[in-house]
């Protein structure tokens, strides 16, 4: 009963939020949107007995990248963009794509091949089961493959993004190391007879 | 391998040794001539030559004593029924133009070393001489039609090599072509031939054809060919008979012996005297077994021989280039030749040859020796009155020229004398009749020009130019050996064949030729004359001695006209202009091949290449079609591109979309 | 009980409210961003959805390497968006438009 409440709940405010995301006019306001929906979000995930999963989307998610789009926003001062004019020239298309999207999915979801059986009646597990265990005792092991790839993605995206936007102050002095290398007697040195 | 052992048998690394010696000279300075230099190169090549000459000596006594070869070496092709086997065939018929070969080939080369002596092309010419030798052997030694089929092809081409071997010259590469490709329509009856043998008789080797000609003759076998029916086997023969006509320049493919004398001297001599121009001489001897059951085949050989044998005779008589002159009475013995296989007197076709090849490869060098002097003056106009510097060439081409004639004691006497009276003899309806008076006109005219070149050169008026009498001496030794060498075959070859050979007998079987000649006792023309001779109760005095008396009112009328210097001959031309211009013009053949085949062929080709390949298929499918089409649809295509990031997004999104709406309906 | 179906058609919202905000939006390339991050959020109950439901825990190992890809692809996104703001002054979608065929 409590369960069924925090659901709609949580799901509800999720959907709204999202709605607030993409017809804000105001750019702060859509990544505040968002945010909002990682949250609502994140209690879905606990209702399904991920709460690992849930306080990682809050940190990192939240945490981390929702900042990161705050940052990237105000530098970036987008708020001084001009008004959207004929934003609603690709909404015909786009919202009867999305419309029609949506009556599929949940077609699909409500056919009854996801409702029968013991899917439909699982039982939420106990207390001593810890989400946080379970994940790792897959993760290290049967996983670990993908955990190191994933490790390795990061590192080529923190290396990415530094490369992308480094620029060099025009008032420092740099050493260049592969000139350092390359040179030659003649550049460096002068026989002068007196 | 098999062997056949009937008396003796011959040493197969010997066999092989004749036709692989030349070849490895002609490797040695073809591939190697620039590390070489000359020196080297001829004396690899002509030593091997020379090596070649006593080696098909020594198989040709061997032959004589009885000794014959036949095996195969190596099986080339084996696919399902068709074998084709490398092999020798080795019996009195090849032993002697084996001989004739070697022999001439290594005068030839003695003599190319002093007379190409400087020139830049000097190896490659050696590699091409000996190469050729080594086709020559490979042709007259096989034993089956693709070993003929292989050597002819080969002469071919390198006579093509020889013949263009100043390629700088333009005359010298077009008379290569014209000689290449009139060769080549010869060569595709020749084909034909060789195809219509593989499929009637199931092989190509010499002994199991022959062995199964009469019993397709007996079953009358017919064919279709174009809507006709023929004779089975008078088509084989006539369609091989044509290959002959190409690479022996038979009317009408003769137009390329003339051109060929853009070659260096020494070539004419062997190539275009003594080798290439016989094989098909030796062909039509060579399958004596399969012409002599066609009396329709031999029939046109005997015509196409005289019309040639006349006709050439009459062209040299007006000709100015003095080797054009020999060009043009090699064409009329070759006549000779294909009339005596004709009237089946094939063994004194074969004899003529032998000293045909003797005598006329001595006038080919003799007149190159007279080239060497005058410096490549060929001019007979320009020349006069040599005999005083060039003493051994007047005397070696004073021999050529009696023997040419058919003087006795000299070597044509014997042969042509022979063919003449075999042709009086062999009673075939008015074709032999043709053919006597062709070859009766043709003596007296051969007599007639050979003297008037003989005399232009060496006798009349001295009209050689200033700058030139400087350079007038007599050739070297490394030209004028040969020169001796070969007079001693024109001299003695004709007694030698009739006496010691026993060249000519009538019975063939007991004379030289043995089994390699096959005559039909009904039409044998030399037993009829030994019937005649023995019949003492007439006078055959016209038959026996005709020819002579012709001979001899030849060289009489060169003599009043050229031998002193004498308005005669320009009076003579200027009563028939016509004539005149009409013999000058060699019978206009050459014309009438520019407006009948030349010309029609070249605009055709102009058409296909300006209408079909062009228009059609450069501007109208490619470019038009493909390039056109590409460039179109690109220009549509590139639409796509907008360059707009969120345009792509929503294609993605589409794409997605698209996708999963696909897979809810299929499910 | 809530129903699985329940859990995804919450899902099927998020994403497609993502989609419209993929068409709708024309003032800047940061709206892409965050659409972006709507579908891979809806993915990501989807996937917890079921990993609950089926009782594999390999759905929440996967929600975890999406969210690892989501954060990366974020942070290349965005350092790509600075570079080319400095260039060009502007994040208007409609001036990037430079890639024309």
């Amino acid at each position: 009963m409590l369960e069924t409440t925090f659901f709609y709940l949580f799901g509800g405010l999720a959907v709204f939020a999202a709605l607030g995301v993409i017809l804000s006019a105001n750019t702060m306001h859509s990544v505040m949107w968002l945010i909002l929906c990682f949250f609502n979000a994140s209690g879905l995930f606990f209702l399904l007995d991920a709460e690992f999963l849930g306080i990682i989307l809050v940190l990192i998610y939240v945490g981390a990248v929702m900042v990161l789009f705050m940052f990237v926003v105000m530098m970036l001062e987008v708020n001084q963009a001009v008004k959207r004019e004929g934003w609603l020239q690709y909404l015909p298309v786009g919202g009867m794509i999305a419309l029609i999207l949506f009556i599929e999915l949940v077609a699909a979801s409500t056919s009854g091949v996801f409702t029968t059986g013991d899917m439909a009646t699982t039982a939420h597990l106990g207390a001593e089961v810890n989400n946080t265990v379970e994940i790792g005792k897959v993760l290290y092991t049967k996983y670990l493959l993908g955990f190191e790839i994933a490790a390795m993605i990061l590192l080529v995206a923190l290396v990415g993004a530094i490369v992308l936007t480094l620029r060099e102050r025009k008032d420092a002095k740099y050493q260049n190391i592969s000139k350092q290398v390359n040179v030659r007697k003649e550049d460096r040195l002068t026989k002068v007879s007196m | 391998m098999v062997l056949e052992t009937t008396h003796m048998t011959l040493n197969q690394v010997e066999l092989m040794a004749i036709p692989l010696l030349p070849l490895v000279g002609a490797l040695a300075a073809g591939l190697f001539g620039w590390l070489l230099k000359d020196t080297l190169s001829h004396l690899i090549t002509s030593g091997a030559v020379i090596l070649s000459a006593l080696l098909s000596i020594d198989v040709f006594i061997k032959v004589l004593a009885g000794a014959e070869f036949y095996g195969n070496f190596w099986t080339w092709i084996s696919s399902g029924d068709l074998v084709v086997n490398i092999g020798m065939m080795i019996d009195p018929l090849t032993a002697i133009m084996m001989v004739t070969v070697t022999v001439v080939s290594a005068c030839v080369h003695i003599y190319t070393i002093g007379y190409m002596h400087g020139d830049p092309g000097y190896p490659r010419f050696f590699s091409y001489i000996s190469a050729f030798t080594f086709s020559m052997l490979i042709l007259v030694m096989g034993n089956s039609f693709f070993t003929l089929f292989f050597g002819w092809e080969a002469v071919g081409l390198f006579s093509y090599l020889l013949i263009g071997f100043w390629f700088k010259r333009e005359s010298a590469t077009t008379a290569a072509m014209k000689a290449f490709i009139v060769n080549r329509v010869g060569d595709f009856g020749f084909a034909i031939g060789i195809l219509a043998v593989w499929y009637y008789f199931g092989t190509v080797d010499y002994r199991e054809v022959f062995a199964a000609v009469p019993a397709l003759v007996d079953s009358a076998a017919t064919m279709h060919f174009l809507g006709w029916e023929i004779d089975t086997i008078t088509f084989v023969c006539l369609a091989l008979f044509v290959g002959a006509m190409g690479k022996s320049g038979q009317v009408p493919l003769h137009v390329w012996l003339p051109d060929s004398m853009e070659g260096p001297t020494p070539i004419s001599a062997l190539i275009h005297a003594a080798t290439m121009v016989t094989a098909g001489v030796f062909m039509v001897a060579r399958l004596s077994p399969m012409f002599e059951y066609s009396e329709t085949a031999l029939a046109v050989v005997i015509i196409i021989g005289s019309i040639t044998a006349f006709m050439c005779a009459t062209i040299g008589l007006v000709q100015t280039d003095i080797k054009r002159v020999i060009a043009y009475s090699t064409c009329s013995q070759l006549g000779y030749m294909f009339v005596a296989c004709g009237v089946s007197a094939y063994s004194a076709g074969i004899f003529h040859l032998m000293t045909h090849a003797y005598f006329k490869a001595l006038l080919f060098l003799g007149a190159g020796s007279v080239i060497h002097a005058v410096m490549s003056n060929q001019d007979l106009r320009k020349m006069g009155q040599l005999r005083k510097y060039m003493p051994i060439t007047y005397i070696t081409m004073l021999l050529a020229g009696l023997a040419l004639s058919g003087i006795p004691p000299f070597g044509g006497f014997w042969s042509k004398d022979l063919i003449i009276e075999a042709a009086a003899v062999r009673d075939m309806g008015w074709v032999s009749d043709v053919a006597y008076w062709a070859l009766m006109s043709g003596v007296f005219m051969t007599a007639f020009y050979t003297f008037r070149m003989f005399l232009l050169t060496f006798h009349n008026s001295d009209r050689v130019p200033a700058e030139t009498k400087s350079h007038l001496h007599e050739s070297p030794k490394v030209i004028t050996v040969p020169l001796m060498i070969l007079a001693v075959g024109a001299v003695g070859a004709g007694m030698w064949g009739y006496y010691t050979l026993d060249i000519t007998n009538a019975e063939i079987i007991h004379g030289y030729f043995r089994d390699s000649i096959f005559v039909m006792d009904e039409h044998n023309p030399l037993m009829a004359l030994e019937l005649l001779e023995e019949d003492h109760t007439h006078s055959h005095f016209w038959l026996e001695k005709g020819a002579l008396v012709l001979a001899l009112l030849g060289i009489g009328m060169a003599f009043l006209m050229y031998f002193k210097e004498s308005q005669l001959p320009a009076k003579l031309a200027d009563t028939f202009p016509r004539l005149y211009a009409f013999l000058l013009n060699k019978w206009y053949w050459d014309e009438f091949y520019d407006v009948t085949i030349v010309r029609p062929v070249r605009a055709l080709g102009t058409f296909f290449w300006q209408k079909c390949d062009l228009a059609v298929i450069d501007k109208g499918i490619i470019h038009g079609g493909i390039i056109g089409t590409v460039k179109n649809g690109s220009a549509l295509l590139k639409n796509i591109q907008t360059g707009r990031v969120y345009h792509y997004a929503y294609a993605m999104v589409i794409g997605v979309f698209g996708l999963l709406t696909f897979l809810m309906l299929n499910a | 009980m809530v129903p699985l179906s329940s859990f995804l058609v919450v899902g099927a919202a998020l994403f497609s409210i993502g989609i419209v905000g993929l068409f709708l939006n024309r003032k800047n390339v940061i709206t892409i961003l965050m659409c972006i991050e709507l579908m891979l959020l809806a993915v990501n109950i989807n996937f917890a959805a079921f990993s609950h439901f089926l009782g594999d825990i390999g759905g929440q190992i996967f929600v975890f390497f999406v969210l690892t890809v989501a954060a990366s692809e974020v942070a290349v996104g965005l350092a790509i968006l600075v570079a080319y703001y400095r260039q060009r002054r502007s994040i208007a979608i409609e001036d990037i438009n430079t890639l024309q065929g």
